[in-house]
């Protein structure tokens, strides 16, 4: 989802602006705010082996890299980390016409009787953290789950909370809100940035 | 009977080699003069400017499917499709139910015709007893009963010893032998053209060498035995170039070629629309230009359509399935109006090999607008622009490749022995009272 | 694809294969769970509509569409439309009226899957008609190379046998030209299809040019009924110089992968010891043949809710 060109619908004449973004947290922002969640984690897990990050991919992946290398460096774990893509079990797809592209899953550990950490970039409604869960029971029965978003944008219509909050972002709700690298996709320097969706003249 | 003088048409008459434009005067059912302005007081005026004016068209090969199968077409439904189409005499072939092959059935064909047809009905007799190409019918006596040629059209007789006899004994009754040319093994149960299209259909194919090997045969007997042939629905390459070699040696041969191979190569079936099967099967490029060259060069003499009406339900089943065949009477002339466009035929040319010569070829009369004719006469608008619907068609089948296309060249009117019994506006007038 | 029909492979984009190899690499993981199941198509409707009898693609099918959690429904009317009262498309449209989501098709006949999408509102996917196509047979062969090596571009794949009857020998020639293979194809004489270099294949006679160098055999079934005399001699004459075994195979490169859409007549196109294993793939074609079959099924699917229109 590059951001493109687009013309204001509102003032009428501006030739070719670019939509109006905001970063919202940088890589320092974000390194510190995991290297506080990780202390966090550490506090409320008491038996270290049963710990199972679960990322929810795209953006969830880098965050759990990152959150696995600080509790490995803070308490001298190693941290199982799984990737579990929740796109079968959207609860859109049965109205909608789209079919996205899957990503990929892989669950190196059962889950039965695991303290289970799912990681995720930006929550906004919590449907994507509600499919992870179905998606998370299909696995196994874990012992514990609790969930880490980076961003909270609120905008909740379901009853999820986070655990872990990285920061609070509150937005319009025809924002977008996305984790990026500046290398391109998820590579390099990570950010999270708020672009305004009416410039853009689509719905998020 | 009423007068009828047609007025200020381009009169194309190929019996005569006019055309010009001229008036029609028609009395008593027959020609009685045409020149320019006639005197014609007391005749009823039908205005033909910017049209054409042509004897109405012989068909030599039609499907009328009375008596058995009227639930697809009958010689009344089948004779009014024709004169929408503009044909005034239709030829119909004898693989009916029960097959006309019996002196008793072509007179019953010649009843029903009087009764029902607006437009003329010439039986073509069976070749060989119930078609199965083993023993030849009693042609003397079918001829005496009407029949105006002999032919197993929808089957091939394989035997060409029995062929052999069929023709010998038809020179007794001097009629033509109209041969269905395929070998029928070759054909296998092939239901398209074989080439890159039966390939990429993944249908079972049949070549045209099925086609060319048949013709070959039947064109070397009638040689040797100084018959009259005639062979149906010409479609291949070499077909054409055979019988352009044979006429050449002087062997006594007509042919035919129907509006559909003149003008839709196989990749039609490429949706696999069943109103695109057809025996013999749509060809490739190659071939149409071969018979378009061939009906041009006069290698082939007529054109017929091969009228086959299936009902819906049989044309609604898988390809190899449904029965092959396709509507021609109201279709055919907007769809060989296009030899015309590309100037491969002159406009009297076209109306030679749609009247004049079929006539001909069965020996009757038609074709003509000459003083004395039966005043059967077509009114046409080459430029006109309409949308085939076969529903409102006059056939009770609405089997057609053309459904729903925009076509160019309309039948305005049809005299049937001076008689209007079609007319654009009003439909088909007469059930078909031929007196 | 969304939406609309999978006919078959000519009518493919490149771009549309990739997205469902894609697609099935990631089905392929639900298959590894204990939980073999996804709520993806939870109260959707899935059809087999098998006019030809067949154990292994509707299996297939219904597995994918199970692990999918469709409700898969099987229907066999029967072969032939002249045996039944009711016509092959009459029997879509009273289908069409119970509002399947997806409709797959079986029948001897080619085209009529697409006779049946045109009638049809729901999707239809193609599970072999005729000699025409056989589309998801194709794409789990492709699957199956690009697993065993790494890619399709640049390989060459021979696909040896009936040739003119097979529905399978055309989809893999659309499909895996698409992709950028070199396919050749060898058969008797008889069996060639009528210009088949107009696909984009280069045909052969010989067992041994064929398998040159090639990546990938692929053999195909010699049906029964071709052995009545008319297309082949007799079996012992195809075995004896068409047959693929230890021997013939050596023509093909060392690491060449051996496939067979199956079921195999063992001994007759393909030689016992290659059929169970190493370098014969056929398992592994079946279980690719479901992930596939789960990729279609979910991008095929993608259509609003009935009760919005």
């Amino acid at each position: 989802m590059t951001p493109s060109k687009t013309q204001s619908s509102k003032t009428g004449s501006r030739a070719q602006s670019a939509p109006i973004q905001k970063t919202v947290l940088d890589d320092v922002g974000i390194r510190r705010a995991l290297m506080r969640i990780a202390h966090e984690i550490l506090e409320r897990c008491e038996d270290l082996d049963r710990l199972y990050l679960v990322a929810i991919p795209n953006g969830g992946v880098p965050l759990a890299r990152i959150l696995g290398a600080n509790l490995k460096q803070i308490a001298g774990v190693d941290v199982v980390i799984g990737v579990l893509d929740t796109t079968l079990y959207r609860d859109d797809l049965k109205t909608s016409q789209e079919r996205p592209l899957l990503r990929d899953t892989e669950m190196p550990s059962a889950v039965d009787d695991r303290f289970v950490v799912l990681v995720d970039d930006v929550v906004k409604t919590g449907r994507t953290i509600r499919a992870a869960m179905d998606a998370l029971m299909d696995f196994g029965r874990p012992r514990i789950v609790q969930v880490v978003g980076l961003v909270d944008r609120g905008h909740r219509e379901l009853p999820i909370k986070l655990d872990y909050v990285g920061k609070n972002v509150p937005t319009e709700p025809n924002e977008l809100v996305r984790l990026r690298g500046d290398r391109g996709g998820l590579e390099g320097a990570l950010e999270v940035v708020v672009t305004d969706a009416t410039e853009q003249g689509v719905a998020p | 009977m009423t007068k009828i003088v047609i007025r200020g048409g381009r009169v194309l008459d190929p019996a005569c080699d006019r055309d010009e434009t001229a008036d029609v005067l028609i009395e008593a059912g027959r020609i009685t003069a045409v020149g320019p302005s006639l005197d014609a007081a007391d005749a009823e005026v039908v205005d033909a400017t910017g049209c054409w004016v042509a004897p109405g068209f012989v068909d030599l090969h039609t499907h009328l499917r009375e008596p058995g199968q009227e639930y697809k077409e009958d010689i009344g439904s089948g004779g009014r499709s024709a004169v929408a189409g503009g044909f005034t005499s239709i030829a119909c072939m004898a693989n009916t139910d029960p097959v006309n092959d019996d002196p008793a059935m072509t007179d019953f064909i010649i009843d029903r015709a009087e009764q029902s047809s607006p437009a003329r009905v010439y039986p073509i007799a069976a070749a060989t007893k119930g078609l199965k190409g083993e023993v030849m019918t009693e042609m003397s006596a079918l001829k005496e009963a009407g029949a105006v040629a002999f032919s197993d059209d929808g089957k091939t007789i394989m035997d060409a010893a029995v062929m052999r006899h069929v023709l010998e004994y038809s020179k007794l009754v001097e009629c033509p032998v109209i041969t269905h040319a395929e070998d029928r093994r070759l054909v296998a149960n092939g239901v398209v053209n074989e080439g890159p299209v039966s390939t990429r259909l993944g249908l079972p194919a049949n070549p045209s060498l099925a086609e060319d090997v048949m013709v070959v045969r039947d064109l070397m007997l009638a040689e040797m035995v100084g018959a009259r042939l005639h062979i149906a629905h010409v479609s291949s390459k070499g077909a054409v170039a055979a019988i352009r070699e044979a006429r050449e040696r002087g062997v006594c041969v007509t042919a035919e070629v129907t509006p559909h191979h003149l003008s839709l190569t196989d990749e039609a079936a490429l949706g696999y629309d069943t109103n695109t099967k057809v025996a013999p099967p749509l060809r490739s490029a190659a071939d149409v230009l071969a018979c378009r060259e061939g009906l041009a060069d006069g290698t082939i003499d007529a054109i017929a359509t091969d009228h086959a009406p299936h009902a819906m339900h049989e044309k609604d089943l898988e390809f190899t399935v449904a029965p092959p065949g396709l509507l021609g009477f109201e279709t055919a002339f907007a769809v060989v109006m296009d030899l015309v466009r590309r100037s491969e035929l002159s406009p009297l040319e076209l109306m030679r090999r749609m009247s004049t010569n079929p006539a001909r070829i069965i020996d009757r009369p038609g074709g003509s607008l000459a003083v004395g004719e039966p005043a059967d006469v077509v009114i046409l608008d080459p430029e006109q622009r309409w949308v085939y619907d076969p529903v409102k068609g006059y056939s009770k089948s609405q089997n057609s490749p053309w459904a729903g296309q925009e076509m160019q060249g309309r039948v305005l009117a049809t005299f049937v022995a001076g008689e209007p019994v079609y007319n654009v506006e009003t439909g088909v007038l007469t059930g078909g009272v031929l007196s | 694809m969304i939406g609309t029909d999978l006919l078959g492979i000519e009518d493919l984009e490149r771009d549309s294969i990739e997205r469902i190899l894609h697609t099935a690499e990631r089905m392929q993981e639900v298959g590894t769970r204990v939980v073999k199941k996804v709520p993806t198509l939870r109260g959707r409707t899935v059809v087999n509509l098998f006019f030809e009898p067949s154990t292994r693609t509707r299996a297939s099918f219904e597995i994918a569409g199970k692990r999918l959690s469709a409700d898969v429904v099987n229907f066999s009317p029967g072969s032939s439309s002249i045996k039944k009262a009711e016509s092959i498309l009459d029997t879509a449209r009273t289908l069409d009226a119970m509002d399947p989501d997806v409709v797959v098709v079986r029948h001897g006949v080619a085209g009529v899957p697409k006779r049946i999408a045109d009638v049809l509102a729901a999707p239809v996917i193609n599970a072999g008609d005729g000699a025409h196509e056989h589309p998801t047979q194709a794409l789990l062969d492709m699957f199956t190379v690009k697993q065993k090596k790494g890619r399709i571009d640049g390989l060459t794949i021979a696909i040896v046998g009936d040739i003119l009857h097979s529905r399978v020998a055309r989809s893999n020639i659309y499909g895996f030209t698409k992709m950028g293979a070199e396919v050749r194809i060898a058969a008797p004489p008889p069996m060639i299809p009528a210009a088949v270099e107009t696909l984009g294949v280069k045909a052969f006679t010989s067992l041994r040019e064929a398998l040159d160098g090639a990546d990938v055999v692929m053999a195909l079934r010699i049906q029964n009924e071709r052995l009545s005399g008319t297309y082949l001699p007799s079996v012992r004459e195809y075995s004896a110089t068409f047959g693929i075994d230890r021997k013939t195979l050596r023509y093909a490169k060392d690491d060449a992968i051996v496939m067979h859409p199956g079921p195999v007549n063992r001994g007759v196109e393909l030689a016992h010891d290659l059929t169970d294993h190493r370098p014969g793939v056929i398992l592994d074609q079946v279980r690719n043949g479901v992930a596939i079959r789960m990729a279609v099924l979910y991008l095929i699917s993608g259509r609003p809710d009935r009760s919005a229109e």
